[in-house]
Order: C-alpha cells, then structure tokens, then sequence
C-alpha cells in the first residue's frame, strides 16, 4: 500500500470536529442545571470563580461526551443521526479523541479543586468516570435500562454546582438529583419509541427494541409517576418557596396528563407518533421551566 | 507523506492546519487569562 496518498487523519480534521467531540447539545443542559443550582444554593461564591466553576462542568461534560464518543465510534457509525461525527466519519482519530477527553476531563477536575473546594471536584470526577465508564463502557449496550443509569450522570451537574458554592451536599441537591434522574427516562424513551428503527439498526439495546413499544410506554407513565412527586417534595419538606411548589405542581399534571397519552397510543411509525413527540419537547420545557423557577424561589424569597 | 497532494487539497490542508492553529492560540490565551484572574480574585479574598 502507498501510504503517501492517504491523508494523515490531522489533515482532515479541522477546530469544529474537536469542539463537536465535546456535544455542545448536551452541555447546554448540563450547564443549565448546575448554573441553576449555584443561584439555588445558599451562600456566596466570587462571581468569577462561580463562572470558572460552571466553565469547569461544562469542560468535564464535554470530556464525558468526547470519550464516549471516542468509545462507541462504531455503533455511532451505524446510526443515520451520529454517522456524520467525527470519529466515525474519520476525520479525527481515536487516539485524538481519547487524548482530548482525558486531558480535558483531568484538567476541568484540577482547576474546579483549585476554584472551589475538593468535593466539588470529587462529585465533577465522579460524574465523568460514571458517565463513562458505568454508563457508556458497562451498562450501555447491556440493558433496556440503560437510560435509567445515564440519567445519573446527567444528574451530577446539580451536585457539583452545588457543592461549588456551599462546599457541601444536602438534601435539597440530592432531591433535585433524583428530579433529573427520573425526568430522563421519561424525555429519552419518547425520543427512542419515534427514533426506534434507528436505534434497531445499530443494535443498542434501547427499551423499544428490547422490550416493544407497548412496554416503553407503560415505563413512561411509570417514570412521569415517580417523577411528579419527587419534583412536588421539595416545597412540600419547606425546602424551597412556592414559585417552585407552584410551577412543579403545574408543570407536574400536564407531564401526567401528556404520559397518559403516551401510554394510551398505539402509534407504530414515527410519522403517527405526535403525543411523543410533544411530550419530548414538553420534558425539556418541564426542566427548564422547573429549575428556573428554583432560581427565581431562591432570588425573590429568600 | 502529503507528496502527492494536488494543489486544492495541499491549500485546503493548509487553510484547515491555520485555522486550528488559531483556535488553539485562543484557547492558550484563554486558559492564561484564567489562570491570571484566578490568581487575582485568590489574592483580593
């Protein structure tokens, strides 16, 4: 084989494959949440070190992201929405990636222990190595309940943000944990029941290709019913105001109402399945509604 | 190892390597500036 006509992978890839590595998507919601649990959290922290510190998730997310994308470059490659990442359409090299992740990940710890305080560092480390090594490496392409264990580490933001500002973890980031990790069931199994057929052709073993659609939405409504009680209990144990027991409340009977429906339709193609796809936008909405409103209960009341 | 590179892929090449090169400059930048107003805000508190 020639080997001078093949271009070297650092020829291909340009600044935008790098910074796709890191899911910018994903960290919008991650950043989100734990920027809402700084404002949440009582105490104070230098405006500019509170900034570093969301910098700082925002990398270790982006590291998380790029190693898992570093470890399931094949299956990626297989499914029309990820075929076009970098890895898998070539034109960054797995030992790049690899490299970045790691780098980035290390780096985002380090200075997070030097901006804040080490437990804040230690729940940042933790939320990369479950994110990768529980969720992507062990469980992932083993379970249905996959999501379920994914939720956690998209759940750890919260805590690290918190423990940023207070150097501590009580029960309040705790219960807003599970909100998050109950909430992505819910938002993720409405996306797989109209992605399914995606999600088949590359063998991932999401609920409705192991389990049929019918069970997918019983596991929806089962989620939204753990999940609106849980959202509801911080204002009902007085841990937060009623903007947030307001707003949870509210928000909390429409998700019902909307995984009702869910769990009422018999939509089999993805072109039928309309009260999924609202109820996917809708838990999005629901997130960011809800944690806005913890922020706001914490700025007006407080 | 590029010897046989045509011309529009040579400067393609070349226009891709720039432009990472100064992505990286910022982020060198960046991360400088970050460390320096840490330092700062360490020292005032």
């Amino acid at each position: 084989m020639n080997q001078t006509t093949a271009f070297p992978t650092t020829a291909l890839s340009e600044w935008r494959d790098y910074f796709a590595l890191l899911k910018p998507r994903v960290m919008t919601l991650v950043v989100f949440t734990a920027l809402c649990a700084m404002l949440a959290a009582p105490g104070h922290i230098h405006p500019f070190l509170g900034a570093v510190s969301v910098l700082c998730i925002a990398v270790a997310a982006g590291a998380a992201g790029a190693l898992n994308q570093w470890y399931e470059a094949d299956i990626d490659a297989l499914m029309k929405r990820t075929a076009n990442r970098p890895l898998p359409a070539g034109r960054v090299a797995p030992g790049e990636a690899l490299a970045f992740g790691v780098a980035l990940g290390a780096g985002a710890v380090a200075i997070m222990g030097l901006v804040s305080n080490w437990t804040a560092a230690f729940w940042l480390a933790v939320s990369i190595l479950f994110y990768v090594i529980v969720y992507t490496v062990w469980l992932k392409r083993r379970t249905p309940q996959n999501i379920v264990i994914g939720g956690a580490a998209g759940a750890f933001p919260v805590i690290v943000g918190w423990a940023a500002v207070t150097g501590d973890t009580s029960l309040l980031p705790w219960l807003l944990f599970a909100i998050i990790f109950l909430w992505t069931p819910p938002h993720f199994w409405a996306l797989a029941l109209f992605m399914e057929a995606d999600y088949s052709k590359a063998g991932v073993p999401m609920l409705p290709v192991t389990h049929g659609l019918a069970a997918t939405r019983k596991q929806i409504l089962a989620y939204t019913a753990l999940l609106v009680p849980v959202s509801i209990a911080p204002a009902v144990l007085g841990l937060t105001g009623w903007i947030f027991g307001g707003t949870v409340l509210l928000l909390g009977a429409i998700f019902m109402a909307m995984a009702v429906q869910v769990a009422r339709s018999h939509a089999t193609v993805a072109a039928d399945m309309r009260v999924e796809k609202r109820l996917f936008k809708f838990s999005l909405l629901y997130l960011a509604i809800i944690f806005g409103a913890l922020v706001a209960d914490r700025l007006l009341l407080a | 190892m590029s010897a046989d590179w045509t011309p529009a892929e040579r400067a393609a090449f070349e226009q891709r390597r720039r432009a990472r090169n100064i992505a990286l400059g910022i982020v060198l930048g960046a991360l400088a500036l970050l460390f320096f107003g840490i330092t700062v805000v360490r020292m005032i508190k």
